[in-house]
This record gives C-alpha cells, sequence and structure tokens, in this order.
C-alpha cells in the first residue's frame, strides 16, 4: 500500500481539501477525591451523595488543593514527554448555570502545570508525531437532569469539583482514524500511568473536536469550528466526518464558515450550532485568589519521574528487541495496559522453553476472539494467562497438537480449567508412538491403493487425503508432524 | 456588681476567674443592655437564650484556663455561625443558617466565649458607613444618626455602646480601622493569612482578613491570640509562629523608628485631623521612638487600584448566590430569569454596583486595562511599604481623613463615600497589619483615630506602640447613652 493512498482527503470536482484537526480532550483524573476537596469521586452513586460543603460552594467555603491529583497531573505530562510548569496558576472561569454553584469553575488558564509535549501514534503507513499544546487541571461541572420533570430541572453535583486534566493538542491531526489512534493512545498512556481509568461510557474522557478545512497543499489553516462534549471515538469520527463535508461543500458554494461552537446529534448524525463568535461566553478569566500559585519543586518532580512505569512506546521496543515480535505484534499487544500484563504473565509462566510467537498467536487468535464475543475486556478473560502458559507449553512440548488445543481451550473456557488436565482426563494426549503411525498408515494405504498410485504418478494433491485419514483414524491424536515424515516415506 | 458593662475583657476575664461574678451574670448584663440598645441596630440575630443556657453551662463546669471563660461575645455577621443565621447583611442570605462554623468564631467558642449573636454590617461588607445592610443602617452610640462606619458598622456600635465587651469584624478596605475610629475603639486588621477565612463570607478573598475590635489595646491583643491560628482549610493561612500578643504587649517601644509618611496629608483633610496626627507624632516621641519622614510614592493610587480589585472578585465571589442551592429565590420564566429576579431583588445597590464594576474591569478587551494595572499598581505600593520598612519599624498615619458623617450623609455620593477609605486601602492592598486606636476628639465631639500600620507578621509590634501610645493618649469616649430613655 502506498503512503498516498492512505490520506484522508475530500474531493470535489477538481478539488482536494485536507481535514485538520485538532483535540482538548477531558480526561477524569484517577482519584478517590475531587480536585479540592475530600468528596468522593465514585461513579455511578446516588445523586448529591458525594458533596461536600466546598463542592455545593457554601459562603465561606473555600478550595484546598489535592496533592494526588497534582501528582496524577505531572505524571500525565511526564507520559506525554511534555514540559512540567514548576509554577502553575489556577485561574477562575466565570459564567452562570445551575450545575456550576461557584458561578465560576477553577481551572488554569495562562499558567498550565504541563506544556508542550508529543505523542506518537503507529499508523498503518508509519509513525505520526502529534503535538500536545499543553495540559491543566481544572474542576469538572454537576449534571443537569432535564427529563425527570417536565416542569424542573434537577441538579447532580456527585460530579461538581471532580479534577479533569484537559488535554489540548496542536492541530496536527488530519483524518478520522488519525483521531481515534491518538485518542487511543492518549487513554493507554493514562492506564499505563493508573492517571486515568480512559472509561468513554462512564464520561471519564471526552473530547472537543476542532476542524478546519483546506485546499491540499495550502499552509493557511481554515476557519475551525469546535464540536463540544464528544464521548465516543466512533461519534468523534462520525462527527468529523459530517463536519469536514459540510466545510467543504460551504467553501464549494462560495460561502464562508463561521467560526462557531457546534453540536453533534447522534441520532441524525449531523452537527448543529450551538453558538457563534458573537454569542461566545466571556468567562472573565482571572487567578483565583482563594489558591496561593502552585508551585512544585524539581525533587517533587524528578520523584514523580523515577516512579513512572514503563510506558507503552518502550514496552513495545522491548517486545520487539527481548521477544523478537513484529512491530504490528508489539502494538498489538501493549496498546493495553491490561493486554500486555496479561501477555507478560503468560511469558513469565511458559518457564524455559517457552514459544513466544505461539503464545501471542494464542492471545491475538482464540483468546481475543472469545473476548470480542463476549464482550469481555482481558482483565475479565475466563481463561487465566496461567492456564493459557500450559496449554501453549502442552503445543510446544508436542503432548497435543494444535488442532486438539482448540478443543482444549473450548473446555478451559468453562472455568479456567487447567489444560493438562482437560488432556488427561480426555485422552486427548497426541499419539507420538513412530510404531503405532505406522501401523495405522499402512492400514490406509492398503484401504486406499488406487489413490497411492496415482500420487505416486504425481498427483500431490493427494497427500492431503492421507494425512486427513491417517488422523481421522487417530481420532486426531496422532502427531501431525510423524504422520507427515512417515507417510512421505511410505509412499516414496 | 453593677458596671459589668463598662468593664474591660481584661477585667472580666479576672473577675470572672476570681469568682467575683459568674458568666451568667456577664452574659445577662449585656444582654440587658442590647435589650435597651435596639434602637442602634447593631444586632441581625440575637441567640440570648442560647447564650444563657451556655454561661449557666459555664458557670456548672467552669474552665478558667481558657482564655475567653464564660466572655459572652457577639460577631459580625458575616461569619458563619453553626445553626444560626448567617446574612452578611443582605437579603439573599436573609434566611441562610450555615451548618458549619468559620474558624475565627470556633476559636473564641473553644477558648470559652460565650455567642450572644449576629451584628449588623454593610451587605457583604460592601459599604463605609454601614447603611447599605439590608437589615437597616446602625446608630453610633456618639451621637444620634450618626454613622458608625462601615462595614463592621454593628460590631463598632455594639463595642463602643458596650452591648459586647469585644467584637470580631472583618477589614477589607478598613472595615475594622474605619469603624473603630469613627467610635472611639480599637481595632486591629491582622497580616493577610493570620486569621482563616475559612466559614467566612468572601468579599475580595485576596484583601479580606478578619480582625478584633476591643475597647483598649490589650483586650485587642488578647483577642488577636485567640483568633489568629494557621488553618489548613484556608489555602492561603500562613503558618508563621504567632507571639502570645497579650502575654509579650509592652509599652517599651524606646528606640522604634516611626515613619511619618507624607502622601498622608491628602487635599481638604481638616486641621483636626493634621492637629491629631502632630499629637501622635508628639506622643511615640514621649515614648521614646523616633520619627522619620518617609514617602510612600504610589499611595495615591491605592483607591483606585482597590475599587478595580475589589469589585473584581466580589462579583466572582457572589455569582454563587444564584437562588439555586440556598438563600433567597425569586421563581422565573427558566433559569435565566431565575438568576436575574433573584438577583435584582436579592442584592442592593451598593452591592450591584460592584458586581457590575467588577464585571466590566475583568471583562475580554478590558482586563488588561483595569485589572491587570491596578495589580500592578498594587505591587508597586507593596514595593513601597518593602522599601520604607528597610529604614522604620511602624508607620503612623490618621485612620480615617475624617471623622463620623451624619446618616444619609453621602449615600448618593459613592465616590465621596470611597474616600473614607483612603487611608486604609493601601494596608491590604500590601496585605500588612495595621492598628486603629482612639487618639482624641473633634470640634463636634466625635472620635477621631490613628493607625499605626506594621511589617507583615509584626502585630506585636504594632500593638507595643499602640498600648504606649493608649497611655498617653488617655482617651475617653463620651458616650452619654442617646438612645435610652
Amino acid at each position: 500500500m502506498s503512503k498516498k493512498n492512505l490520506k484522508y482527503l475530500i474531493k470535489r470536482k477538481d478539488n482536494l481539501y485536507e481535514v485538520v484537526i485538532g483535540l482538548e480532550v477531558h480526561a477524569q483524573v484517577l482519584s478517590e477525591s475531587k480536585l479540592f476537596s475530600t468528596s468522593a469521586t465514585k461513579f455511578g452513586a446516588e445523586p448529591n451523595t458525594q458533596v461536600s460543603l466546598v463542592d455545593a460552594a457554601f459562603p465561606g467555603m473555600l478550595p484546598v488543593i489535592n496533592e494526588f491529583c497534582v501528582k496524577q497531573a505531572i505524571k500525565t505530562g511526564i507520559g506525554l514527554n511534555a514540559k512540567i510548569n514548576k509554577r502553575s496558576v489556577f485561574d477562575r472561569k466565570n459564567y452562570f448555570y445551575a450545575d456550576l454553584p461557584q458561578g465560576y469553575q477553577i481551572s488554569q488558564f495562562k499558567d498550565p502545570i504541563v506544556g508542550e509535549g508529543k505523542v506518537i501514534l503507529d499508523m498503518p503507513d508509519g509513525q505520526k508525531e502529534v503535538g500536545i499544546e499543553r495540559l491543566h487541571l481544572e474542576q469538572d461541572a454537576g449534571k443537569s437532569i432535564h427529563d425527570i420533570d417536565p416542569q424542573s430541572t434537577f441538579v447532580d453535583l456527585n460530579r461538581s469539583g471532580v479534577a479533569l486534566m484537559e488535554i489540548v493538542s496542536k492541530p496536527d491531526l488530519r483524518s478520522p482514524d488519525e483521531v481515534s489512534a491518538y485518542i487511543k493512545k492518549l487513554r493507554s498512556i493514562m492506564r499505563y500511568l493508573g492517571t486515568c481509568d480512559g472509561n468513554m461510557q462512564e464520561g471519564s474522557l471526552r473530547a472537543d473536536v476542532n476542524i478546519s478545512v483546506r485546499v491540499k497543499g495550502s499552509k493557511e489553516f481554515g476557519t475551525r469550528c469546535e464540536i463540544k462534549n464528544v464521548n465516543s471515538i466512533k461519534f468523534m469520527q462520525m462527527a468529523i466526518e459530517y463536519e469536514a463535508n459540510r466545510q467543504v461543500d460551504l467553501i464549494e458554494e462560495g460561502k464562508s464558515i463561521d467560526q462557531e461552537t457546534r453540536l453533534f446529534d447522534t441520532k441524525k448524525n449531523e452537527t448543529r450550532s450551538m453558538r457563534s463568535k458573537e454569542d461566545a461566553h466571556d468567562y472573565r478569566y482571572f487567578p483565583d485568589p482563594d489558591l496561593l500559585p502552585l508551585e512544585v519543586s524539581d525533587e517533587f518532580i524528578s520523584e514523580l519521574k523515577n516512579n513512572i512505569p514503563e510506558l507503552p512506546d518502550d514496552k513495545k521496543k522491548r517486545f520487539i528487541d527481548e521477544f523478537k515480535l513484529s512491530p504490528y505484534e508489539a502494538t498489538i499487544l501493549v496498546s493495553d495496559i491490561d493486554t500486555a500484563m496479561y501477555f507478560e504473565e503468560v511469558v513469565a509462566k511458559m518457564g524455559k522453553n517457552k514459544d513466544i510467537k505461539l503464545a501471542v498467536n494464542w492471545i491475538t487468535g482464540e483468546l481475543f476472539a472469545v473476548l470480542n464475543n463476549k464482550n469481555l475486556e482481558i482483565s475479565q478473560s475466563p481463561v487465566s494467562a496461567k492456564n493459557l502458559a500450559v496449554l501453549v507449553n502442552l503445543i510446544k512440548n508436542g503432548t497435543i497438537s494444535g488442532k486438539i488445543a482448540k478443543t482444549v481451550f473450548e473446555l478451559m473456557l468453562d472455568g479456567d480449567k487447567d489444560p493438562q488436565k482437560i488432556v488427561e482426563e480426555k485422552g486427548l494426549k497426541q499419539q507420538s508412538d513412530p510404531k503405532a503411525i505406522e501401523t495405522l498408515i499402512d492400514k490406509i494405504i492398503n484401504d486406499n491403493r488406487e489413490k497411492a498410485i496415482e500420487y505416486k504418478q504425481g498427483k500431490e494433491k493427494l497427500f492431503g487425503f492421507f494425512v486427513g485419514q491417517a488422523m481421522k483414524a487417530s481420532g486426531g491424536k496422532a502427531n501431525p508432524q510423524l504422520i507427515n515424515e512417515i507417510l512421505k516415506k511410505k509412499l516414496q | 456588681m453593677n458596671n459589668i458593662i463598662s468593664q474591660s475583657l481584661t477585667d472580666l476575664i479576672k473577675n470572672i476567674k476570681d469568682k467575683k461574678i459568674s458568666s451568667e451574670e456577664v452574659t445577662k448584663s449585656f444582654i440587658q443592655r442590647a435589650e435597651k440598645s435596639k434602637k442602634l441596630n447593631c444586632y441581625i440575630t440575637e441567640d440570648f437564650e442560647n447564650a444563657i443556657n451556655k454561661a449557666k453551662k459555664f458557670d456548672k463546669k467552669p474552665n478558667y484556663d481558657s482564655k475567653l471563660p464564660g466572655i459572652p461575645v457577639a460577631v459580625k455577621d458575616l461569619f458563619c455561625t453553626r445553626g444560626l443565621k448567617t446574612t452578611a447583611g443582605s437579603k439573599i442570605l436573609s434566611n441562610f443558617v450555615p451548618t458549619y462554623e468559620s474558624t475565627v468564631t470556633q476559636n473564641m467558642w473553644s477558648e470559652g466565649a460565650i455567642p450572644l449573636g449576629k451584628l449588623n454590617c454593610d451587605e457583604f461588607a460592601m459599604g463605609s458607613s454601614n447603611e447599605t445592610s439590608f437589615f437597616g443602617n446602625v446608630q453610633s452610640p456618639i451621637d444620634k444618626n450618626l454613622v458608625p462606619g462601615g462595614s463592621s458598622g454593628g460590631s463598632a456600635s455594639a463595642v463602643a455602646g458596650q452591648l459586647s465587651p469585644i467584637t470580631i469584624g472583618t477589614d477589607t478596605g478598613g472595615s475594622i480601622r474605619q469603624p473603630a475610629s469613627f467610635t472611639g475603639i480599637v481595632g486591629l486588621k491582622p497580616t493577610y493569612g493570620s486569621c482563616s477565612r475559612y466559614g467566612i463570607v468572601a468579599f475580595a478573598s485576596s484583601l479580606d482578613q478578619a480582625g478584633p475590635m476591643a475597647q483598649n489595646v490589650k483586650d485587642c491583643a488578647l483577642l488577636q491570640e485567640v483568633i489568629s491560628t494557621y488553618d489548613p482549610k484556608d489555602s492561603t493561612s500562613i503558618d508563621f509562629k504567632r507571639s502570645h500578643y497579650s502575654e509579650e504587649l509592652t509599652n517599651n517601644i524606646k528606640g522604634k523608628k516611626i515613619g511619618i509618611p507624607k502622601e498622608y496629608r491628602v487635599d481638604d483633610m481638616p486641621k483636626e485631623i493634621e492637629d491629631l496626627w502632630q499629637k501622635g507624632i508628639q506622643y511615640v516621641k514621649d515614648c521614646g521612638a523616633e520619627t522619620i519622614d518617609i514617602s510612600l510614592p504610589h499611595t495615591s493610587y491605592a483607591l483606585p487600584a482597590y475599587y478595580i480589585v475589589a469589585p473584581a472578585e466580589a462579583s466572582s465571589n457572589l455569582a454563587r448566590y444564584d437562588g439555586v442551592k440556598y438563600g433567597f429565590r425569586v421563581k422565573g420564566e427558566n433559569l435565566i430569569d431565575m438568576y436575574e429576579k433573584t438577583r435584582s431583588e436579592g442584592f442592593g445597590a451598593e452591592v450591584q454596583r460592584r458586581i457590575m464594576i467588577g464585571t466590566y474591569v475583568l471583562s475580554s478587551g478590558y482586563y488588561d486595562a483595569y485589572y491587570l494595572k491596578a495589580q500592578k499598581v498594587r505591587k508597586l505600593i507593596k514595593n513601597d511599604f518593602d522599601e520604607v520598612y528597610k529604614k522604620v519599624d511602624a508607620i503612623l498615619t490618621p485612620s480615617t481623613p475624617s471623622s463620623a458623617f451624619k446618616i444619609g450623609e453621602k449615600t448618593n455620593d459613592p465616590v465621596s463615600m470611597y474616600l473614607n477609605d483612603i487611608f486604609t486601602v493601601p494596608v491590604n492592598l500590601a496585605g500588612l497589619p495595621a492598628i486603629s486606636i482612639p487618639a482624641g476628639h473633634d470640634s463636634k465631639g466625635y472620635p477621631l483615630g490613628l493607625q499605626i500600620i506594621g511589617k507583615a507578621f509584626d502585630e506585636q509590634n504594632i500593638l507595643n506602640i499602640a498600648f504606649a501610645m493608649e497611655e498617653k493618649i488617655n482617651f475617653k469616649n463620651k458616650i452619654a447613652d442617646w438612645w435610652i430613655k
């Protein structure tokens, strides 16, 4: 596949358009308590049961920074290869809304805690670097619920004050696929670090998508629109498709694009104007006088740096070097921390005489298929890494054939059974006695003399027929390698 | 003992410890006085029954080791008090009962003080005359129809009028010192970060500071000792070594260098204020201190900077009073309508004016010209002080450019009202401690105060200077109980 074919471009008559995308990802900090209060942050709690006086903005209540959240943000910054700012400032972003109790959100405006960084994406046509503009800490708002009562809006403040990291990318993304890869990479890094669980269904990860289009080759950026609060990769891709085409159509019609904030309607699969630039809020940012500038020392940062776990890019490199995996295999295995951990456990449990390639095939083949079918995460795998290692070893040392292994695997799914036991109980051990196989083959050749002659005369395709017959006769247990060897000898 | 209410805090404590009087007697005396003093309109919320019960409880099981044993105290209604209505002088909080206690008041109750109730103040502490309170203006015990100053007007009148032996106020631009000066009492604005802001209804967070108000310097020092604690619940609270202000109080200020800033000699300042200042200079010299002429060149920019920074912060701090969660609400057609009606009816004119100024100066396109510039001015003012403090230990100025004015005299002229804060706001902008002590009377017999400004965290030093001066001045407040027939 040539690189050119992978480019995402929109064609209209003679014009080719390029799409320019930047993301503002809101990632919920994995933390027991909120950014400026000690309330819990558990998802799915009864409404308004995780709300302190600070979260509800009672008179005289003051924010106190949660040091753990600061550490989480810095760790994420390190994971994004970014500059950590030793001095950052919390600002107030002022606006009125029923689920914003203070009447302002505490955020970081001019001086974020993390500056420029980068992430590497593995695309089918090679690696792509995406620049990170900044990462800042801010509070989440509460939730307005409009559909309980026809007359009133209900407000749940459980989320109010929960720590978010807003990660702003540079406008470096050029296609829905790159956006998907970028989000997955961010999520992967944060899950490795334990700084965000990346759960999009629960709203732990959501994004505002900035999109503009321009004629391919043009250096100038087009006018951008911001699509607010998209909470799944699929919807992001759909929104980008729609929005990019809408903008291209406007240009083709000779119309101009208004800089505005838009919403993605997931039911109609279209974006709609939410507010224009003129109606944009004036947030009246100013430094929060209740909080001093946040200052962190070099020691504080290096302490965190020293405790950063191996991240996906490094792990991938090590998998390739140490286990001789292909870059493709390594990418698949490291993309999710739980998969990587599972794989490494399998490798460890296989002992000395191990076949890592075989293990990789089993994980990415049979196991992934099962997980997919059952809609399970690898952390919920019905087959433990230990037992999968045993199974792979049984294949490797010739106890069972690959084919029998599939039968064994099916049986293992029910309660993570020990494959060794299954093999013993069901008598599935591979027949590796050459004498017994020879007898068996002699009989088959005898029963199919004509075919044997045809084979010897050159109809080589028939070899498979004899293998099949031999396998069948052994109940699938004969060592396929031995069958091959003996058959070849006998049919000479 | 029939002169309970005129006793100083120090005397009351001594008499309670010596078992000459009970907490119940003391508490009842101040309550009786309050009952007779309704005309002053000092109280927004009285808690007299509970106070008597608490006093009885104290007497049954007295703890004489506490610093305020069984002493009844009323506090400014800007401090949140658990189970007791806290209004900030505003309609919008007129029904608000906190479930929590401010750190500063908790410190007092923990030292044995007994809460009498909540004292009137300007709405959200925005005012210099206590005329912006939703609960009506406060009368000064000095004279009929005279303002007690503000915003801690109810507090000043309560102490001067002997309704409470001591009290606490808050000072954002002079709200302790100016009313102290107008009513002939002592008021200390501590260093920013000395007293916790936790549980105090916020006006301007970077300037607000709670402080003691008392009849004399020693009482003031003792109360400061009680209320000033490091508090992790306030991120701007500072963990410095606090001295035992009352125990270490001394009138020995020999050799202290006192700065006299020429910029505090403003146009149209009455001669009596200038004379008072000169008298003050003489007093400190008599005490063995040395006075040095100094310059604080950016002083004239302090007031405009203050009236940008304070409203800016206030506009944001007051956004939470929106009718959604607590407090006063007017129903509306929709959310915006509800906001508009609630806030239009819930806030008074002065508060609305400051919210609008604050919103304006923070708006995009104006932020740099106003807010940012004001912050730069603030830095320059702080630098001025830092510079002179290389040469002097404290600074002596008048507390206010005039004595108390009549109720209604300045209500239609906000700028002339703001000008009242001209000598007090630079201190807040620089985060420094300052004390106002009564130093004389004007021709009408109204009290006049002098202000001593100290270095950051150097409360002990300005208390000592004030203590020494107090002896020389020998001020007697002229209270003729005009409101009691």
